[in-house]
């Protein structure tokens, strides 16, 4: 489970996250909406410790947290997958996944081969194993990094803008191996996007963001077809169309 | 017998005394090795300090390279050689060589690490702690390697003032390539323009290929990546530029 608790973040004297709480539960699948600049991004970075609050707390299976235990509690929780795929460049899509695998979780090569081939196949790219980043379309790299994210198998999944750099072919693609791992009863997804059809069909929970601040929060039914207040409205009213 | 500075007689008795030289020359390579292993130590420990985001770290980084870089080498070579005796460190003059040289060299491999590691996108640095590395496991693994392309020009033309600047030993009886020729010369016959000519021709037979092999591989890779280049990281080089000059 995952909680934030009245969690404000700043840089520097800008305010971009205000009094975000947020609880999602294993297995959960959260879509998080709303307009550039609303704090989404911070937030789920905030959920891995890649950001830590200014002050509030986030606690991943009731611990907190903190500078020192972030790099553990990750290891143990969460993956993530980033707007510009941030594959390492130097490195196969194999060893792309593998890293993680043989460095942290310590199997031999050929079990981390093993697993890692599995994830590339989920993906649709087990032939594109021996593939630097640099050869593979946008599509093809964001679904590598989508595979570098299972195989760790964490419970926790942060999708933050995952489609957001690609080019219109691709989307499809990588919403779609999405949209097969929202089935799993297993994983916590928490997904920033603008995607709203992907919205409608993977979210258990469409969580709004506005100015920094969560202003609504309702199952995907209720959201979309009766908008919880006026500024979702005209949000919805100007990305639907 | 001519008395000619170059006169043929003198480089035939170079030539007959070729392993003195060589054993210099032999001792030079030596210390130039062993003092870039630890200009590189020394390089990617402070060049690291110097990105961190804790601000006492970047301090120690820019203690340490504006101390070592503003000071002569051979200030700080005569200070180990005279004045850490008094301490009660007395070394051998290879050993001083090896250290000085090193922790001179090093402040200036620390900078090249540090341009290399913040010319790395920032994602890399995230993708690498959202899997859960730590800052070494993460320096290691994906920062560090990914620099090496755009560090090793500047890497080379260092080891080539590094090699060169080993001859501040010949001024502490180092038994170095520089020390071993003027010794030659000025122990028997006075010959010391063929003995600064074969020293020179020395240093040049290993610092020449190594600064046309760094100045090519840095055209072709700029000829290569030009286009590649984040506009982030651009700007993150021409800013480093800018504060070194």
């Amino acid at each position: 489970m995952i909680k934030m608790e009245h969690v404000n973040k700043s840089f520097g004297k800008t305010q971009v996250l205000k009094d975000v709480s947020l609880v999602v539960n294993e297995g959960e699948k959260v879509v998080i909406l709303g307009p550039s600049g609303a704090g989404k991004s911070t937030a789920i970075r905030c959920v891995n410790g890649l950001e830590l609050p200014t002050s509030g707390a986030v606690y991943l299976d009731g611990t907190a947290l903190t500078a020192k235990n972030r790099t553990q509690l990750v290891r143990r929780h969460c993956a993530m997958v980033f707007q510009q795929f941030n594959l390492y460049p130097h490195m196969t899509a194999l060893k792309n996944v593998t890293l993680a695998l043989t460095k942290l979780q310590h199997m031999t090569k050929a079990e981390a081969a093993e697993v890692a081939g599995e994830c590339l196949e989920t993906v649709g790219l087990a032939d594109k194993a021996q593939s630097l980043p640099s050869q593979l379309s946008g599509g093809q790299q964001q679904r590598v990094a989508i595979a570098r994210a299972l195989a760790t198998r964490r419970k926790i999944l942060l999708f933050d803008e995952p489609t957001s750099a690609l080019d219109p072919e691709t989307v499809g693609e990588v919403l779609s191996v999405m949209l097969r791992l929202s089935h799993e009863h297993g994983i916590t997804m928490i997904i920033v996007t603008h995607e709203m059809g992907f919205a409608k069909q993977a979210a258990d929970r469409i969580v709004f963001m506005d100015g920094g601040e969560i202003t609504a929060e309702d199952n995907p039914d209720a959201f979309f077809n009766n908008p919880p207040n006026e500024r979702v409205q005209q949000f919805l009213s100007k990305v639907l169309y | 017998m001519s008395r000619a500075p170059f006169a043929l007689w003198r480089w035939e008795r170079l030539w007959n005394d070729k392993a003195v030289i060589f054993n210099g020359f032999v001792t030079t390579l030596l210390v130039s090795l062993l003092a870039l292993a630890l200009a590189m130590a020394i390089g990617i420990v402070f060049g690291m300090l110097g990105t961190s985001e804790k601000k006492p770290l970047r301090a120690v980084n820019r203690v340490y390279v504006e101390f070592f870089q503003n000071i002569p080498l051979l200030v700080q070579v005569f200070f180990i050689y005279n004045a850490f005796p008094l301490l009660g460190f007395r070394w051998p003059v290879f050993t001083i060589g090896v250290v000085g040289v090193g922790i001179y060299h090093g402040a200036y491999v620390a900078e090249v690490i540090r341009a290399g590691i913040r010319s790395i996108p920032k994602g890399q640095g995230d993708a690498a702690r959202s899997q859960g590395f730590g800052y070494i496991q993460t320096m290691a693994y994906v920062i560090l390697p990914q620099t090496i392309k755009i560090i090793l020009p500047p890497l080379t033309n260092q080891a080539v003032n590094l090699i060169k600047n080993t001859s501040v030993l010949a001024t502490l009886s180092g038994l170095d390539l520089m020390y071993r020729a003027d010794s030659w010369a000025s122990q028997g016959t006075l010959s010391y323009g063929p003995a600064y000519v074969a020293a020179g021709a020395l240093y040049f037979l290993i610092c020449f290929p190594l600064a046309t092999w760094a100045r090519r591989y840095e055209r072709r890779i700029k000829e290569r990546e030009h286009l590649q280049l984040s506009e982030a990281a651009a700007e993150e080089m021409m800013l480093m530029a800018e504060e070194m000059l």
